[in-house]
């Protein structure tokens, strides 16, 4: 069950806490007990769990939904701790308050970062409805369970449920931080099962619960119109023309913010100049752009082309131009001198869009003093500090509302749309209904940064791989650091592995804007290492999957009190588990390869096999294997759906995306010249699941990195050619 | 102008410009939000409903260009219950953001109300308009042969009951 819709459509819902048992965090992580008076003074539903007079449990999830399926995940916790019948409950989207925390939704870290306080929540609540139950029957609390959303006194047979016992308990002291017992993973009922995610009824009737959808009185429409050049400037525009088109209410320049557009999620509110055109309805917003002529100050606009970008990187690569020095561990020189066989590639990524399928849009109410926000934002945290200084209001006047959004991917991390819906909003005195076109969405994303690695390995007598370097080509808008996306953290594997690994830098100039694409870096580095060690395999006459996991090693843990760090234990289990279910070894017709590759991001450990076939330029991916261990599982029915969905994103990305630019301009502007992956390329996707009892992590974005270099690998043992460039259709190959 | 039955209901769309695609008088005019908007270019099929019980994409279609036509949209597939395709899609799962949800849902249903015993090759070729961005094709699939199975199931069902009530 959910009721999603009704945050947007029915926010006002009092006489639904009248019997209420509200549960809040306090700042201090402790749990406190909303008193009803509070609760209905505030008028808001600041607390994570409600019984209600019906019986039904209403549950809600604090961080944002993009379909990475947290609305029903982060309830679950709550409602196994809290003995709920999942049946009634109810998950529900929480408004965005302090006393929530991070309402966010990245770094795949919504299940983690509240994995502990959702349990205390849970668990509190269960222990204060026992407390209430023994009063009642004046029994002990140690003759007392709960099941189904009952409480249960066995010796005398006596059961009630939950909703009897809310006034009671409500009355109660919230127990001592520490008093309450947490379940282990041997009495999880719920956890690990399959549940269809809440919203799953809405979705397939097709209820108003997107972004797109929301509505509210008195609403306008706009589109904005910004210079093709990114951070060009809106001087004069053809204003009276398009105000005297049919449907638009006004039109007016924007000036903006001057770039470069540094992808700042937290302090951030700039804006980009352009034009806005603000109509009754958004076809004709989208009309009149056809007849808007603007004349455009190029002079700050980037000027970057993606081939110059390019060329300048594989020079510094070729030249071994080093700007800065990342990491370095033991003695590279020697390594390399001693080796048996040593070996040197380049690997190459282009940027790439997030091409979410729902554009950027929002309602922004800020006519008034009072400002009203409904968006699909990934970081709702962040946007009341930020719009009270674009809009000089107090943050109080600010309220927010969390709507679900059709896709993230990290594209709704930032929240320039929001600050630029509010300024039209204020200027028309109405509230503005933005709109991004696809277009708008392709032209002024927060691009996946292109990437450039020239890669070269040592591997001794012995077979053993001893030495690694890495020198890398970022993009960057100054010169002294890398743009967002476009560079290299020290990962566990090889820095911490390999005894000998130099990491360098070297700086070419891009202003195109980049950000947080579905696991950054990981996403284009894993790529090149772990195709990079594939060819190192291959160079020393040594089975790939035997070699692999041998450089991996047995250190086991390598930081303890890290959840996030490698734990080669687990790296060799979830690489097994992908090649036996994949047949490793085994004979293939001609033309056919299997390709292998391992990768940790955001603490999952992942390994991907895929099975290919290669006619031509042909690739056809007919099967890939997932084996996964992102600790303990929630819902075993979303966990699988994220899985798959990284492997196709990861195909779909890597057959034929690529954004170019040229003077500073995107080229690429919609499906037509960016293709995602459709159904005829999909593979079958084979998902085996890891519980290793570790806590648990976010799936959305650790089975991306693995999938590249799988298929690449693959297609070596297809047919002999090394892909060393994304997208592949850039070395000619389609996926097919 | 153009006067069209949405969902069973008569509706007019007198006073729209007659450019208007259909997918935004229904969204901003008719009040129906089901269907969705993702790239205005006829590629993704997110905004796909059924004219006259054919799949077709609205974002590319201009108001102008029905009379007396018949629009069904994820909101009218449903007319007792649940139509089987939008049950399959709940037991599967399928659903991730589930923007483009609705628009997958009817291709499917359209497919499977011609044809409800697809192969798998009839299975993508119907299904190819559709962009799933979040990747659940694998869950689709899946759908649309619960689904079709189902359909099947209850065409034989009512075949075997009608045959015996009618007497021949
Ligand atoms: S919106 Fe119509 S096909 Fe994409
Ligand atoms: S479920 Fe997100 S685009 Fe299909």
């Amino acid at each position: 069950m959910s009721h999603d819709n009704k945050t947007l459509n029915n926010p006002d819902r009092r006489d639904f806490l009248k019997v209420s048992l509200g549960l809040a965090l306090t700042s201090t992580g402790g749990v406190s007990v909303m008193s009803l008076a509070a609760a209905e003074a505030s008028g808001t539903l600041n607390a994570y769990v409600q019984i209600n007079a019906d019986g039904s449990i209403t549950i809600y999830a604090p961080n944002p939904e993009v379909g990475q399926g947290v609305n029903t995940s982060l309830p679950m916790i709550v409602a196994e701790e809290l003995d709920a019948n999942w049946d009634e409950v109810v998950c529900e989207a929480a408004p965005i308050a302090q006393h929530y925390g991070m309402q966010f939704a990245g770094g795949s870290l919504s299940t983690p970062m509240r994995w502990d306080e959702l349990r205390k929540v849970g668990a509190t609540a269960r222990t204060m409805l026992v407390q209430a139950a023994a009063q009642e029957w004046g029994v002990s609390q140690d003759a007392l369970s709960t099941r189904s959303s009952m409480v249960l006194h066995a010796p005398t047979g006596r059961a009630t449920h939950y909703k009897n016992l809310v006034s009671r308990a409500s009355l109660l002291a919230v127990p001592a931080e520490g008093s309450v017992v947490l379940k282990t993973p041997d009495q999880y009922q719920l956890l690990g099962n399959r549940v269809v995610n809440a919203s799953a009824e809405h979705i397939a009737t097709g209820q108003p619960i997107f972004g797109i959808d929301a509505k509210t009185p008195g609403m306008v429409y706009a589109s904005f119109v910004k210079c093709p050049a990114i951070g060009g400037v809106a001087k004069s525009a053809n204003l009276d023309e398009i105000k005297a088109l049919p449907g638009i209410i006004d039109a007016f320049l924007i000036e903006g913010t001057p770039g470069p557009y540094n992808f700042d999620i937290r302090e951030s509110y700039t804006t980009q100049s352009g034009v806005a055109i603000v109509a009754k309805d958004t076809w004709s917003t989208f009309k009149a752009r056809a007849s808007l002529d603007v004349d455009w100050d190029l002079s700050a606009a980037s000027k970057d082309n993606t081939r110059d970008i390019e060329a300048q990187a594989l020079k510094a690569l070729a030249e071994g131009k080093v700007d800065e020095e990342i990491e370095r561990v033991g003695n590279v020189d020697d390594a390399f001198a001693n080796a048996a066989i040593t070996a040197d590639a380049t690997y190459t990524t282009d940027f790439v869009s997030h091409a979410q399928l729902e554009p950027q849009g929002v309602l922004v109410s800020a006519a008034t003093g009072k400002v009203e926000v409904w968006t699909s934002s990934q970081t709702p945290v962040f946007i009341t500090a930020n719009l009270a200084k674009l809009l000089s209001v107090s943050p109080k006047e600010i309220t927010v509302h969390q709507v679900r959004g059709g896709g993230g991917f990290g594209r709704r991390l930032s929240n320039e749309y929001v600050f630029e819906a509010a300024l039209i909003s204020r200027k028309v005195g109405a509230p503005v209904k933005l709109q991004w076109k696809r277009e708008d969405d392709m032209a002024f994303d927060y691009f996946r940064a292109p990437t450039y690695y020239r890669l070269q390995g040592a591997v001794a007598q012995d077979g053993q791989l001893t030495g690694w370097k890495n020198l890398l080509a970022a993009a960057s808008a100054d010169g002294k650091k890398a743009n967002y996306g476009a560079s290299y953290r020290p990962f566990d594997f090889p820095g911490k592995v390999i005894k000998n690994v130099l990491i360098e830098q070297s700086f070419v100039p891009s202003q195109t804007p980049t950000g947080a694409w579905r696991a950054p870096i990981s996403n284009v580095y894993a790529f090149a290492e772990q195709s990079f060690i594939a060819e190192l395999a291959h160079a020393t006459g040594q089975d790939h999957e035997a070699f692999l996991l041998n450089a991996i090693g047995h250190q086991g843990h390598i930081q303890e009190d890290d959840p996030a760090s490698l734990n080669t234990t687990r790296a060799h289990a979830v690489i097994k588990a992908a090649t036996r279910a994949a047949g490793w070894g085994r004979e293939l017709k001609e033309g056919r390869g299997l390709g292998l590759a391992f990768f940790l991001s955001h603490a999952g450990h992942i390994a991907e096999v895929a099975e290919v076939s290669v006619e031509g330029k042909s690739i056809t991916v007919h099967d890939v294997w997932v084996a996964a261990d992102v600790g303990q599982v929630i819902n075993q029915s979303g966990l699988e759906n994220q899985l798959q969905g990284s492997v196709i994103d990861g195909l779909s990305t890597l057959a034929a995306q690529s954004i170019s630019v040229v003077n500073g301009a995107v080229v690429e502007s919609n499906f037509d010249k960016y293709p995602l992956l459709r159904m005829p390329q999909s593979p079958r996707v084979h998902v085996d699941v890891l519980n290793s009892g570790y806590s648990p992590t976010g799936a959305g974005e650790p089975a991306l990195p693995p999938l590249a270099p799988a298929v690449c690998n693959a297609v070596f043992n297809a047919c002999g050619q090394r892909i060393r460039s994304l997208p592949i259709s850039k070395e000619g190959f389609t996926v097919v | 102008m153009a006067n069209i039955k949405i969902n069973g209901n008569d509706h007019s769309l007198d006073g729209l410009d007659p450019t208007m695609p259909l997918l935004w008088a229904l969204r901003d005019h008719a009040g129906i939000q089901g269907v969705k908007y993702g790239c205005g270019v006829g590629q993704c099929g997110a905004c796909t409903v059924w004219i006259d019980g054919i799949a077709t994409r609205s974002c590319l279609l201009p108001v102008a260009a029905l009379d007396g036509q018949t629009v069904t949209t994820i909101e009218g597939l449903a007319t007792n219950a649940l139509h089987p395709v939008q049950r399959a899609w709940i037991e599967h799962d399928v659903a991730q953001c589930g923007y483009c949800q609705a628009g997958q849902i009817m291709s499917a249903a359209a497919l499977l109300e011609k044809n409800p015993s697809p192969t798998d090759d009839e299975i993508d070729s119907a299904m190819r308009g559709n962009i799933c961005r979040c990747g659940t094709y694998v869950r689709i699939k899946s759908a649309i042969k619960t689904a079709s199975a189902s359909m099947v199931a209850s065409a034989l069902f009512y075949d075997a009951t009608s045959t015996e009530e009618t007497p021949v």
